[in-house]
């Protein structure tokens, strides 16, 4: 009997250590807030994983602080530059658009247009020598 | 003709950015906060909780600031420099013990040393996060201004000081 008891207590102590026991937010709309900003926050100890996915105690620390900030009515903007001002641009999963990320942001489609326009160019070129030996 | 290097033109000028990108240590992030103020807190002295301690209490002087635990193996591993570099005098350190138990805390400064000229206790890690630690040991250096001018991650040890600090503290007394 008792080592039943110890294999369950053992099986299930993982879920009482999992992610905050319950939703952190009476209110749907802060707990769907919540769960979204720390879903794009880096956990810096474990690198890629989130701090909603971790608990390690800096992703619980990390985790505790947002909730705070929630509650006394920051903004999401102003949670995540809370977070870049203590950790850095590394700590959001999705880089902010502004600053040398803009090229992060429009390089894709820069690259997108500048292939578009090689292709036709070739595209042309080889109907046009193609047109030239019908010629022939 | 000119064509058939363009490839091997756009792969040089690509191998710089190659460079530099892999060539950084991505575990090793730089801080924001180098050049800055540093945060303010106020935390209750390690030695004796009764005791509020601030960053006002080491403006005026170069500092080490040094976030340790006793949990933390990399601590243990750099204790013997920091008690070296206490006992030569060069510069005060001070201690912030990070969400530890502050027994175990005592006990490792009663059994091992002492270099901390303050110690301050930051049981629930809200100082920790404001100076954006992320990983125990860290060590920032502070200018008599309170800026920070340095942090350095993992283990401090006599090379890193050399290396990393000594320039620091060379040019600002200068």
């Amino acid at each position: 009997m008792k080592t039943i008891a110890l294999v369950l207590v053992i099986l299930f102590s993982t879920i009482g250590h999992a992610i905050d026991n319950g939703p952190a937010f009476a209110d749907e709309k802060l707990q769907l807030r919540y769960e979204k900003i720390i879903a794009e926050v880096r956990c810096l100890v474990c690198q890629n994983q989130s701090i909603k996915s971790s608990n390690v105690f800096l992703a619980v620390d990390l985790r505790n602080e947002i909730k705070r900030l929630l509650s006394i009515g920051k903004t999401d903007k102003e949670i995540a530059n809370y977070l870049v001002e203590r950790y850095g641009e590394f700590v959001l999963y999705r880089p902010r658009f502004s600053g040398g990320r803009i090229f992060l942001w429009l390089a894709p489609a820069a690259f997108l247009v500048t292939g578009l326009f090689m292709m036709i160019k070739i595209v042309r070129k080889k109907t046009s020598l193609a047109s030239d030996a019908n010629n022939d | 003709m000119k064509k058939k290097y363009a490839p091997i033109i756009v792969f040089v000028l690509m191998l710089p950015i190659f460079f530099v990108g892999l060539s950084r240590n991505k575990s090793e992030l730089p801080s924001p906060l180098i050049g800055k103020i540093v945060p303010a807190f106020v935390l209750p002295s390690l030695i004796d909780p009764a005791v509020m301690i601030n960053q006002a209490n080491f403006n005026g002087r170069f500092v080490l600031f040094n976030v340790w635990a006793t949990w933390c193996a990399g601590c243990r591993e750099e204790h013997e420099f920091l008690m070296e570099l206490s006992a030569r005098d060069e510069i005060s350190i001070i201690g912030l013990n990070w969400r530890d138990n502050r027994n175990d805390a005592l006990n490792w400064l009663i059994t091992l040393g002492n270099p901390y000229e303050l110690s301050v206790e930051d049981k629930l890690g809200r100082t920790a996060i404001d100076w954006g630690v992320y990983g125990a040991p860290e060590t920032f250096l502070i200018n008599p201004q309170g800026v920070i001018l340095y942090k350095h991650l993992g283990p401090l040890t006599e090379r890193d000081w050399t290396l990393n600090f000594m320039p620091f503290l060379v040019t600002e007394q200068t």
